[in-house]
C-alpha cells in the first residue's frame, strides 16, 4: 500500500509539505487553479466545523501547469459529492486516506442528471424564477453538454455557473 | 394509452405519436364525438395573451361536450400577489382533469407537468416551445399535400428567433423531406437546429431571395420578420420587404403549392393572395380545433382505445 506522502515526486513532495498531511480522510489532487474555490463551495469545505480543511492552489504541477490541491480530514465524499466534482473538473485525482495510506482511488463517473450544481444560464428559464432545483441532462460527456429540464436550453462545460 | 401523461415540447413525441395524432385528428369531423368528454373539465391558464389557442382550446373541449374554467389574464390571478407557479397548479389540479397552460417564462410547463397530478398541455413556454402549433403545422401540411413524406418545404422569415419553425424543423425530421431555409443573414436558423438536421440526414439548403425557391415547393411556411428583433434599423429596412408575398411572388409555384402561417400576420402575406388558391392559412387555424380535440381525446378519453386501428 502506497504512503499518501510517496503518491508524488519529491520535488511535488516538498511542495505540499504546505499542507498538512491527514491520517483519515480525502485528497483531492490536480485540481485546475481557477476552479479551487468553486469546489470549495460545493462541497460547502468553508463550512466544515470538525476536522483539517487544508486548501492550496497555485501550486507547480507537470501534468497541469498550476493545480490546486484540497485535504480533508476525517470525512469522506458521498457519490453525490463525487458526481458534483465530476461536473466541475473531471480530471482532478481523488483518493481516499486511512491510517496515512491511500486505502481507495475514486473514479469520477459523470451522473446522467445534473441536479442543483449550476444555475441556468437561460435569464427566463423558470428555475430562475421559482424556488425550485435545477436539473440538467448529460447529452454528451466529452465534451459535456446538457439540456436545461426546463427551458432545454444547451449549456457546455465552460459556460456552467455553479450555484 | 398516449405513451405520455403531458404534451410539453414536441421532442417528447416519436413519430408514431405524431402520426397517431395527425390521424387522430383526420378522424375528429368524421365521427360524432360529441359526448366523449361530456363531464370532463379543462382549465385554460394563460398567463400571456393568446386568441387562437385559448379559443380552440375551448371550443374543441366544448365540441367533445366537455366544459371549460380559466382566465386570460394573469391580473386577476394569485400570481400577482405572489403566489408561485407550483402552488397554482396544485390548486387547479383539484378543479378541473387537463390543464392547458400558457406563461411567459420558458421551462413552465415542464415544472407545472411535474408539479401537477392530472395532465398539462403545453399552450406555449415563453419562447421555448408551442408543441400544438407543431402538430397543427403538421395535420395541415398532411392535408394538402396527402402525404409526409418526400415533400419539399420552405420557410420564410425570421428563423432565428420563431419558435414555430424550429419546432417544425424538428418535427419534420422524421420524415423523408427537404427543407428550405430563407432568411436575412442576421436571422438565419440557429446551428443547433442545423446540426439536429444534419444528424437526421435530413437535406436542407439556406437562401436570400424567395424566387430562389418559389418554383420548388410544395409547402411555403411563412412567418413575420419582427422589427425588434433588429439590433440595426438599417438592417430591418433593408429586409422588411423581401419577404412580402404578392400575387405575382408565387406566379410560378407548383399548383399544389399551399402557403402557410401561424398567424397572426402583419403585412408579410398581401391580402390579395388570400383569394388564390395556395393560400391555406385560415383553414390552417381551423384544423387547430380538430387537432386540440384529438389531444384531449387521447389524454383524457378513451380514443386511445382505437389507437391500433388507427396507426
Amino acid at each position: 500500500m502506497m504512503n499518501e506522502n510517496e503518491q508524488q515526486p519529491n520535488n511535488e513532495k516538498e511542495r505540499e509539505r504546505i499542507i498538512s498531511f491527514i491520517q483519515e480522510g480525502t485528497v483531492i489532487d490536480h485540481i485546475p487553479h481557477q476552479k479551487i474555490f468553486d469546489l470549495v463551495r460545493i462541497l460547502a469545505l468553508h463550512k466544515n466545523t470538525e476536522g483539517t480543511v487544508s486548501i492550496a492552489t497555485n501550486l507547480p504541477s507537470k501534468k497541469c501547469g498550476k493545480k490546486g490541491i484540497i485535504k480533508v480530514e476525517g470525512r469522506f465524499l458521498t457519490p453525490e459529492e463525487v458526481s458534483k466534482i465530476a461536473v466541475i473538473c473531471p480530471h482532478v485525482t481523488m483518493n481516499t486516506i486511512k491510517e496515512h495510506h491511500v486505502s481507495d482511488k475514486i473514479s469520477l463517473t459523470l451522473p446522467k442528471i445534473i441536479k442543483n450544481i449550476a444555475t441556468c444560464n437561460n435569464p427566463n428559464c423558470i428555475s430562475n424564477h421559482e424556488r425550485i432545483p435545477t436539473v440538467f441532462h448529460v447529452l454528451e460527456e466529452s465534451p459535456l453538454k446538457m439540456k436545461c429540464n426546463y427551458c432545454e436550453i444547451i449549456v457546455h462545460r465552460e459556460e456552467l455557473m455553479i450555484k | 394509452m398516449f405513451l405520455k401523461k403531458d404534451l410539453i415540447s414536441v421532442k417528447d413525441l416519436s413519430k408514431e405519436e405524431l402520426l397517431f395524432l395527425i390521424n387522430t385528428a383526420e378522424n375528429m369531423d368524421q365521427e360524432d364525438c360529441s359526448e366523449l368528454l361530456r363531464g370532463k373539465i379543462l382549465a385554460t391558464l394563460f398567463f400571456e395573451p393568446s386568441t387562437r389557442t385559448r379559443l380552440s382550446f375551448e371550443s374543441a373541449m366544448k365540441r367533445l361536450g366537455g366544459s371549460v374554467i380559466g382566465f386570460a389574464d394573469p391580473k386577476v390571478t394569485s400570481s400577482q400577489k405572489g403566489e408561485s407557479l407550483a402552488d397554482t397548479i396544485k390548486m387547479i389540479e383539484g378543479y378541473a382533469d387537463i390543464i392547458v397552460m400558457r406563461h411567459p417564462i420558458e421551462g413552465s410547463a415542464r415544472l407545472a407537468a411535474e408539479t401537477a397530478k392530472i395532465p398539462v398541455i403545453n399552450g406555449g413556454d415563453g419562447a421555448n416551445q408551442h408543441p400544438t402549433q407543431t402538430i397543427v403545422d403538421l395535420f395541415t401540411i398532411k392535408k394538402t399535400q396527402g402525404k409526409l413524406d418526400e415533400l419539399h418545404i420552405a420557410m420564410i422569415g425570421d428563423l432565428k428567433f420563431g419558435r414555430t419553425v424550429h419546432s417544425l424543423a424538428i418535427a419534420l425530421s422524421h420524415f423523408r423531406v427537404k427543407l428550405y431555409f430563407v432568411s436575412p443573414e442576421s436571422l438565419r436558423m440557429p446551428e443547433h437546429i442545423l446540426e439536429a438536421l444534419r444528424k437526421n440526414n435530413i437535406i436542407f439548403s439556406e437562401h436570400e431571395k424567395l424566387e430562389d425557391v418559389i418554383p420548388l415547393v410544395d409547402i411555403f411556411y411563412v412567418t413575420r420578420i419582427q422589427k425588434e428583433r433588429f439590433p440595426d434599423i438599417m438592417e430591418y429596412e433593408k429586409v422588411r420587404n423581401a419577404y412580402i408575398i404578392k400575387k405575382e411572388t408565387i406566379q410560378h409555384a407548383k399548383p399544389n403549392m399551399k402557403i402557410l402561417h401561424p398567424l397572426p400576420r402583419v403585412n408579410e402575406i398581401h391580402t390579395e393572395v388570400d383569394e388564390t388558391p395556395h393560400a391555406y392559412y385560415f383553414q390552417q387555424a381551423h384544423h387547430g380545433v380538430l387537432v386540440r380535440m384529438a389531444l384531449l381525446a387521447i389524454m383524457i378519453g378513451n380514443a386511445h382505445q382505437h389507437r391500433n386501428d388507427l396507426i
